[in-house]
C-alpha cells in the first residue's frame, strides 16, 4: 500500500503457514536490518526452539540475547510479559512471585479472552513507543492465528469500557494502524496450500483490519530447470534409446542422475504453476519478493546469512 | 526405499487398531497421509474407517467426496466415498471409507450444548454478549474439539477404524494436553476466583490482591461481567471434566497408536523428535514415524555422483564421440545435447547435498522410534484416490 521500504518500518508482523519458513525470513530481515545499520529486535511469539536454532544460541527467553551486532532475539512469554506489564503500568511494588497465579495463569492465556493475545500484542508495541530498537520483526502466528493477534488491541478496545487496558489498547492501534510504522509480511512456498491461506489472509487483513500487508515472500522458489525448448530436449534425452545409448556410454548409474533430473523439473514446474496462482490472488500492489531454494548444509547461521542475501537484492 | 519390514509392520499394526492419530508440524503432508491411510486399510483390509480431517486442500476434499456438499456446509457428518470411485482406479474397495471434517468453526457453541446442564443455562451461555466475543475472537477450542470428536466418533462404535489428521496447533501437544488442561481449570484456584463476587463475604485474604490488580487492569463492570460468565461456565464442570478423563483414557488405550510424520528437513525433523520424546513421556503409544517426500534412495547410491561427475566431462566438447551417439539416439544436435546434460550433471549436486542432509537427519530419527516408513517424493502432489492410494500402498508395502 504504502511506497516505504520495508525495512524502514518499525514493526513487522511475518506470518505465513506452519512450515514455509517465518522464522528464517523473520530472521533474515533482522539480520538485513542489523547489517545496514539499525539497531533490530527479531522476536518468536511461539517459543518452540526455531529462532534460537536459526542463531544457533542454546537457547532464548523473554530477556533479548545479542545474536550479532545490533541484532537482538527474543521469545514471548506470557508469565514474563504479565509480571512486566504490572511493574510498568500497574506499578504494584512486589510481584517477584505471581503465587497460585502463575500454576493456573498458561491455561487462562489460552482459554481466557484474549489474555495471551494482548500480553504479546502489548509487548511489541510498546518496545516499538519506547523506541528501544528501530525496527521490531516479529516471527509471529501461523495464517490461522495471526489475525487474532494483531486484531487483539482493538478487539479489547470495543469488549473493555474503562481500566488501564482499555487506555492502552488506544496508543497500540495507533502504532499498528499505521502503515509508516507497521507492516505484515506473509511467507509461502509454492504449495497449494500454502498459497490458498495466503491470499486469503491477505483478503481477511486488508478487509477486517487496519494493518498494512507490506509483502508476501515467495519463500523455497524452485529454479526452473530448463527453458521451455530445453525442456523439450531433455525429453528426447529421456527417451528409452536415449538413457540405453547414455548407459552404455557412461555406466548403469547414470539412470539415476537422469531420473533425480526428471523429478527435480516436474517439482519445479508445479511449483511454478503455483507461483503463478499466487501472483494472481494477490492484490498488484503488494510486493511479491521471491527467495530461491537454498541447498544449504544445514539450517542455521549460514541459511539466515543466505537468504538474507537474496532478500538484499529484492528488498528496497 | 521403504524397508520391506518396515512397511510389513505398519500393514500388521493398522490391522489391529482401533484409531490412529496422525501428527506432526505444519507442511509435512499430514492430511494426505491420514488420508492415505485411511483408503489403504478400507481398500485393502476391510472394515468401515472414518478419516477425519482437518483442513484438505480444496481438490482432495472435491475428490473425496466432501467438496459436493460444499467444504463449509459438510461440518462434521461422515460422507462416504463412493466405492465406484475405488472400482474406477482398479482397487475395488473391501470395506468403506467414510471422510468428515473436523468442525472447527462451530467449536464452543458444541461444547456448550453438550455439556450445559440444562436448556436454561445453555441458553444463557449462547446468548451472553461476551460469550460470543470471547469465542469469536480469542478462544481456540480446537484442540479440545478435536478429542471430543474423536472420543464421539469412537465411542459410536459405528466405525473399525478412525483416523484422525490433527488440527494445526501452535505446540502439537496442546492436543495431547488438551483434555488435561480442561479438568485443571475446572480445579483451578483462577476459576474459583474469577466466580465469587467482587463484594462478596467469600472473599479471601488470598484473593484479594488478584481483585485489586484485576480491577484496576480492567475495569469493575468488564470483571463482574467475566465473573458471571465464568458463574455460568462452572455449572457445566461436571460434563467438562468426566469427557476429559474419558478422551485422555482413550488415548493411551491399547487400541490407539500415534503415527508422527515429518519430511527430512531440519524444523520438521526436530519437531518430529520432540513429539517421540513427549508422546512417550505421556504413555501414549507411539506406531510408527513416516518420513514424507524422501528423495529417491538411489541417490546416495555408491558410484552416482562419479556418473554425475563422467556425465559432465562427457559435455565438454561436442566433438566428444559419447556425446555424439548420445545425441544421436535422441536425435539432437549435440551441442544441444552437451547443454541439457551439462545442466542435468551439475544441478545433481545439489539434489545430492540434499540427500546427503537428508540422510543424516533420517539417521538421528530411526534411532529414536523403531519403526520408520518412508514416502518417496513423487513428481506432482496428491489431490485425488488414485494418488492417496498409491502413497497408501507405498506406506503398507504393497506395490
Amino acid at each position: 500500500m504504502t511506497d516505504l521500504p520495508l525495512l524502514d518500518r518499525q514493526l513487522l508482523f511475518v506470518s505465513g503457514k506452519g512450515g514455509t519458513g517465518k522464522t528464517t525470513i523473520a530472521a533474515a530481515l533482522a539480520d538485513l536490518s542489523a547489517r545496514r545499520g539499525r539497531r533490530t529486535l527479531v522476536c518468536e511469539m511461539d517459543a518452540k526452539g526455531s529462532l534460537a536454532a536459526a542463531f544457533e544460541v542454546p537457547t532464548l527467553d523473554f530477556t533479548p540475547t545479542e545474536v550479532e551486532p545490533r541484532l537482538f532475539a527474543m521469545t514471548m512469554n506470557t508469565e514474563d510479559s504479565l509480571r512486566e506489564y504490572l511493574r510498568l503500568f500497574v506499578r504494584i511494588p512486589l510481584i517477584s512471585r505471581l503465587g497460585p497465579l502463575a500454576h493456573t495463569f498458561d491455561f487462562v492465556a489460552d482459554a481466557a479472552p484474549g489474555v495471551k493475545e494482548i500480553l504479546g500484542i502489548g509487548k511489541l508495541c510498546h518496545e516499538v513507543r519506547e523506541r528501544h530498537y528501530d525496527l521490531v520483526v516479529v516471527d509471529a502466528e501461523a495464517t490461522g492465528h495471526i489475525v487474532g493477534q494483531i486484531d487483539a488491541p482493538r478487539a479489547i478496545h470495543e469488549l473493555v469500557k474503562v481500566g488501564i487496558v482499555r487506555d492502552q489498547t488506544e496508543w497500540m492501534l495507533e502504532i499498528l494502524d499505521d502503515p509508516a510504522r507497521t507492516g505484515l509480511v506473509v511467507v509461502a512456498t509454492p504449495e497449494e496450500m500454502p498459497i490458498t491461506e495466503t491470499i486469503e489472509l491477505v483478503h481477511t487483513v486488508r478487509t477486517t483490519t487496519q494493518v498494512d500487508v507490506a509483502a508476501v515472500v515467495a519463500n523455497r522458489v524452485l529454479p526452473e530447470w530448463f527453458s521451455p525448448t530445453d525442456s523439450a530436449m531433455f525429453d528426447a534425452l529421456m527417451s528409452s534409446g536415449a538413457q540405453a545409448a547414455l548407459v552404455a556410454e557412461l555406466g548403469a548409474k547414470v539412470g539415476t542422475v537422469a531420473r533425480a533430473a526428471a523429478l527435480a523439473r516436474a517439482r519445479g514446474s508445479v511449483a511454478a504453476e503455483q507461483l503463478r496462482t499466487l501472483r494472481d490472488g494477490v492484490p498488484a500492489d503488494v510486493p511479491l519478493l521471491l527467495v530461491p531454494e537454498m541447498f544449504t548444509r544445514g539450517a542455521g547461521r549460514r541459511m539466515v546469512a543466505r537468504v538474507a542475501d537474496a532478500l538484499a537484492d529484492v528488498v528496497q | 526405499m521403504a524397508r520391506r519390514s518396515g512397511t510389513r509392520q505398519l500393514a500388521d499394526l493398522f490391522a489391529v487398531k482401533e484409531m490412529v492419530v496422525v501428527c506432526g508440524s505444519g507442511g509435512t503432508g499430514k492430511t494426505t497421509v491420514a488420508a492415505s491411510i485411511g483408503a489403504q486399510v478400507a481398500s485393502e483390509m476391510g472394515g468401515r474407517v472414518l478419516v477425519l480431517t482437518v483442513d484438505p486442500a480444496r481438490r482432495l476434499a472435491v475428490a473425496l467426496g466432501l467438496g459436493e456438499l460444499g467444504i463449509e456446509s459438510a461440518g462434521h457428518v461422515p460422507v462416504q466415498v463412493p466405492q465406484e470411485a475405488f472400482a474406477a482406479v482398479g482397487h475395488p474397495c473391501r470395506g468403506e471409507l467414510w471422510v468428515a471434517m473436523l468442525d472447527t468453526k462451530a467449536g464452543w457453541d458444541d461444547l456448550i450444548r453438550r455439556h450445559a446442564p440444562d436448556s436454561a443455562t445453555r441458553d444463557r451461555i449462547l446468548a451472553n454478549g461476551l460469550y460470543r466475543n470471547i469465542t469469536g475472537r480469542f478462544v481456540n477450542s480446537h484442540d479440545y474439539l478435536a478429542m471430543e470428536q474423536l472420543h464421539d466418533l469412537h465411542a459410536s462404535g459405528q466405525y473399525d477404524m478412525v483416523v484422525i489428521d490433527t488440527p494445526p496447533s501452535r505446540n502439537a501437544l496442546d492436543l495431547l494436553d488438551a483434555p488435561g488442561r480442561m479438568r485443571e481449570f475446572f480445579g483451578s484456584r483462577l476459576l474459583k476466583w474469577l466466580t465469587v463476587p467482587f463484594r462478596s463475604r467469600l472473599f479471601t485474604v488470598a484473593s484479594k490482591p488478584f481483585y485489586q490488580v484485576a480491577d484496576r487492569v480492567l475495569g469493575a463492570q468488564f470483571l463482574r461481567d467475566i465473573g458471571e460468565f465464568f458463574a455460568l461456565f462452572q455449572t457445566m464442570e461436571d460434563g467438562f471434566v468426566q469427557r476429559a478423563s474419558e478422551v485422555e483414557r482413550l488415548l493411551t488405550d491399547e487400541g490407539t497408536t500415534f503415527v508422527v510424520v515429518t519430511t527430512l528437513e531440519t524444523a520438521p525433523a526436530r519437531e518430529a523428535r520432540y513429539l517421540a520424546e513427549a508422546l512417550r513421556a505421556r504413555r501414549m503409544p507411539l506406531g510408527a514415524l513416516v518420513l514424507n517426500r524422501v528423495l529417491p534412495a538411489e541417490i546416495r547410491q555408491v558410484g552416482v555422483s562419479a556418473a554425475a561427475s563422467r556425465l559432465h566431462d562427457m559435455t565438454v566438447s561436442p566433438s566428444n564421440e559419447s556425446l555424439q551417439r548420445v545425441a544421436a539416439a535422441a536425435g539432437l544436435p549435440p551441442d544441444d545435447a552437451a547443454r541439457v546434460l551439462a545442466e542435468v550433471a551439475d544441478r545433481f549436486r545439489e539434489t545430492s547435498v540434499a540427500a546427503a542432509n537428508e540422510a543424516e537427519r533420517r539417521r538421528e530419527l530411526e534411532a529414536l522410534v523403531p519403526l520408520v516408513v518412508a514416502i518417496p517424493m513423487q513428481p506432482t502432489d496428491v489431490h485425488d484416490l488414485a494418488g492417496l492410494l498409491t502413497i497408501g500402498r507405498s506406506l503398507t508395502g504393497q506395490i
